[in-house]
């Protein structure tokens, strides 16, 4: 019973708030609007059994993803009408994006009735449980089965980021850059001195 | 507290639900009664090492002051700036509020008094701690004001850069204890010493990397030294600039309750959370939430301690130790704390 009143609240809520996600003119509500929707996916996940998956989206795509878009988004200066402008040149490339998702839609949900999936069953009931716990179960296959393709991507990864700093890192001579460790070092009677001057006369530092 | 309902006459939907009800008001509302108790608290602490009386006209030794506090934002008129984002404007503060609440629902107050005793219990900490950026976010934008804005930026990159660390150094708990059941790592860590001294703390290993949490734990919840977020020589008061009354005060109630969970989450990670200091049976008559509740108070203390003695520090020396001091280190932790546990065999 509450099971079938929460997957309705969530699916009609991640539905929801990912069209108003499209749909609304504020960037920075749409961002909040995604944000809704992971977080409604995520509870659909708990649903199905699988919290581990629940939370790394809650901390990686709410907790870190999200919130650099938000970043991004809130300190772009954005015209409404410039972005308007393009729209009628765009649509038939869009048009043609929308059929092919569709396509990829219907030719999905075909393929899962048809029973040629693998992940479930048509019905709807989920593939046999192993007795484990989540976080047993992704680990002990991610480091038995899949181990190498684990390595694999968080090597790519790190390529990606290497590659991402080297873009953005440009050396500028002539810039004035802290030294943490000198200033660190530094003590009061070597920054400061003590004098005494006379009345009407300044002090020459 | 099912079976009780169940007792009553209830099915079982029924009986689940009404005391999941209960079980939330049993934690939420002593929270916030602790909250306001606790905003005395700090008043008194650093008014002494200021060498000040503070609070001490309301009530007996001002121990209402709070509630008064309370009472005045409550009959206080609600100002929405003309150039804000009204909807956002006040969504805000109720997002800070109720992240501030939720966290508490998988800390374990006693071995059965947990509300939700899930077995992603510090998985779920993680995340609802990392949506508290949200409340400040939406704040800083939605007042369309410059002071906020600029503490929203401070106060997310802030929070996402000692998230990280705090990342890192759960995992080495986690490793250590075995499970990210919140009352699982509390049993982890009974007899953790020479079979008789309870808390990871105690542990060469780990206490490196609860200074760390402490440190950082500080950092996410924007206290002093790292309050850059609301430095009121610099942006006023910060993100809740341009709030008044009720909402105002939620900012205020939903930064003292992270503090506090903070706090619990110190003791429940390493100093063993409603386990007694030591394994000893005459301890275990003192009810466990007791053992809980001194802990959380003396980390508060602590925390008080530091906002009343240690300077700010500037923005760049913030990031400094985030980035390049805290992660490194707490990832070299990783490293070795989980070398050490496959070299002796822990794991098997």
């Amino acid at each position: 019973m509450i099971h079938v009143i929460a997957f309705y609240l969530f699916a009609v809520m991640t539905v929801g708030s990912g069209a108003i996600t499209i749909l609304a003119r504020n960037p920075v509500h749409s961002v909040l609007w995604l944000i809704l929707a992971f977080f409604n996916a995520a509870g659909l996940m708990v649903l199905t059994g699988a919290e581990f998956i629940a939370m790394l989206l809650v901390i990686v795509y709410v907790g870190a993803v999200a919130v650099l878009f938000l970043f991004v988004v809130m300190m772009l200066d954005i015209d409404f009408a410039e972005l308007r402008a393009g729209f009628v040149r765009y649509l038939p490339f869009g048009a043609l994006v929308a059929l092919v998702l569709l396509a990829e839609i219907v030719l999905g949900i075909g393929a899962y009735r048809a029973g040629s999936l693998d992940l479930g069953t048509p019905d709807g009931t989920a593939a046999a449980g192993t007795g484990l716990s989540n976080i047993e179960a992704v680990g002990a296959l991610l480091y038995s089965r899949y181990l190498f393709l684990f390595e694999a991507a968080g090597v790519i990864l790190l390529v990606a980021m290497v590659g991402a700093i080297v873009l953005t890192l440009r050396q500028r001579s002539g810039t004035r850059v802290q030294n943490i460790r000198k200033q660190n070092m530094r003590r009061p009677d070597e920054a400061t001195v003590n004098v005494k001057p006379e009345s009407g006369k300044g002090v020459q530092l | 507290m099912t079976p009780f309902f169940q007792s009553l006459g209830m099915s079982y939907d029924w009986a689940w639900f009404v005391s999941t009800i209960c079980g939330i008001l049993l934690i939420a509302l002593p929270l916030m009664l602790a909250v306001a108790m606790i905003i005395y608290v700090d008043r008194k602490i650093w008014a002494a090492m200021a060498l000040r009386r503070g609070p001490n006209v309301v009530g007996p030794f001002g121990l209402l002051q709070s509630f008064a506090d309370g009472l005045k934002v409550f009959l206080q008129e609600t100002i929405v700036p003309s150039a804000a984002n009204k909807g956002l404007f006040l969504i805000a503060p109720v997002v800070t509020f109720t992240v501030a609440l939720m966290a508490w629902a998988v800390i374990p107050f006693n071995s059965n008094a947990i509300l939700a005793d899930i077995n992603v219990g510090l998985l779920y900490v993680f995340a609802i701690s990392s949506l508290g950026v949200y409340g400040t976010i939406m704040a800083g934008w939605a007042s369309n004001s410059k002071y906020p804005f600029f503490s929203a930026m401070r106060a997310s990159a802030q929070m996402i850069s000692y998230e990280v660390s705090i990342g890192f150094i759960l995992i080495c708990v986690v490793l250590w204890a075995g499970t990210f059941n919140m009352n699982g790592i509390v049993l982890a860590q009974k007899g953790h010493l020479f079979g008789i001294i309870n808390g990871f703390v105690f542990n060469p290993l780990l206490f490196p990397m609860w200074v760390l949490f402490l440190i950082s734990g500080m950092a996410e919840t924007q206290r002093a030294p790292f309050d850059l977020t609301e430095a009121e020589s610099e942006l006023v008061a910060g993100y809740q600039t341009e709030y008044s009354s009720m909402a105002f005060a939620a900012y205020w109630l939903g930064e003292y309750a992270n503090v506090l969970l903070m706090c619990a989450l110190n003791a429940t990670l390493f100093w063993g959370g409603w386990l007694p200091p030591l394994d000893i049976p005459v301890l275990y008559l003192v009810p466990g939430f007791v053992w809980f509740l001194l802990k959380v108070f003396f980390f508060f203390f602590v925390f008080s301690w530091v906002k009343a003695t240690v300077p700010r520090y500037r923005y760049d020396q913030l990031m400094r130790l985030g980035w390049k001091v805290f992660l490194p280190v707490s990832l070299l932790f990783v490293v070795i704390v989980s070398g050490y546990l496959m070299a002796t065999g822990h794991f098997a």
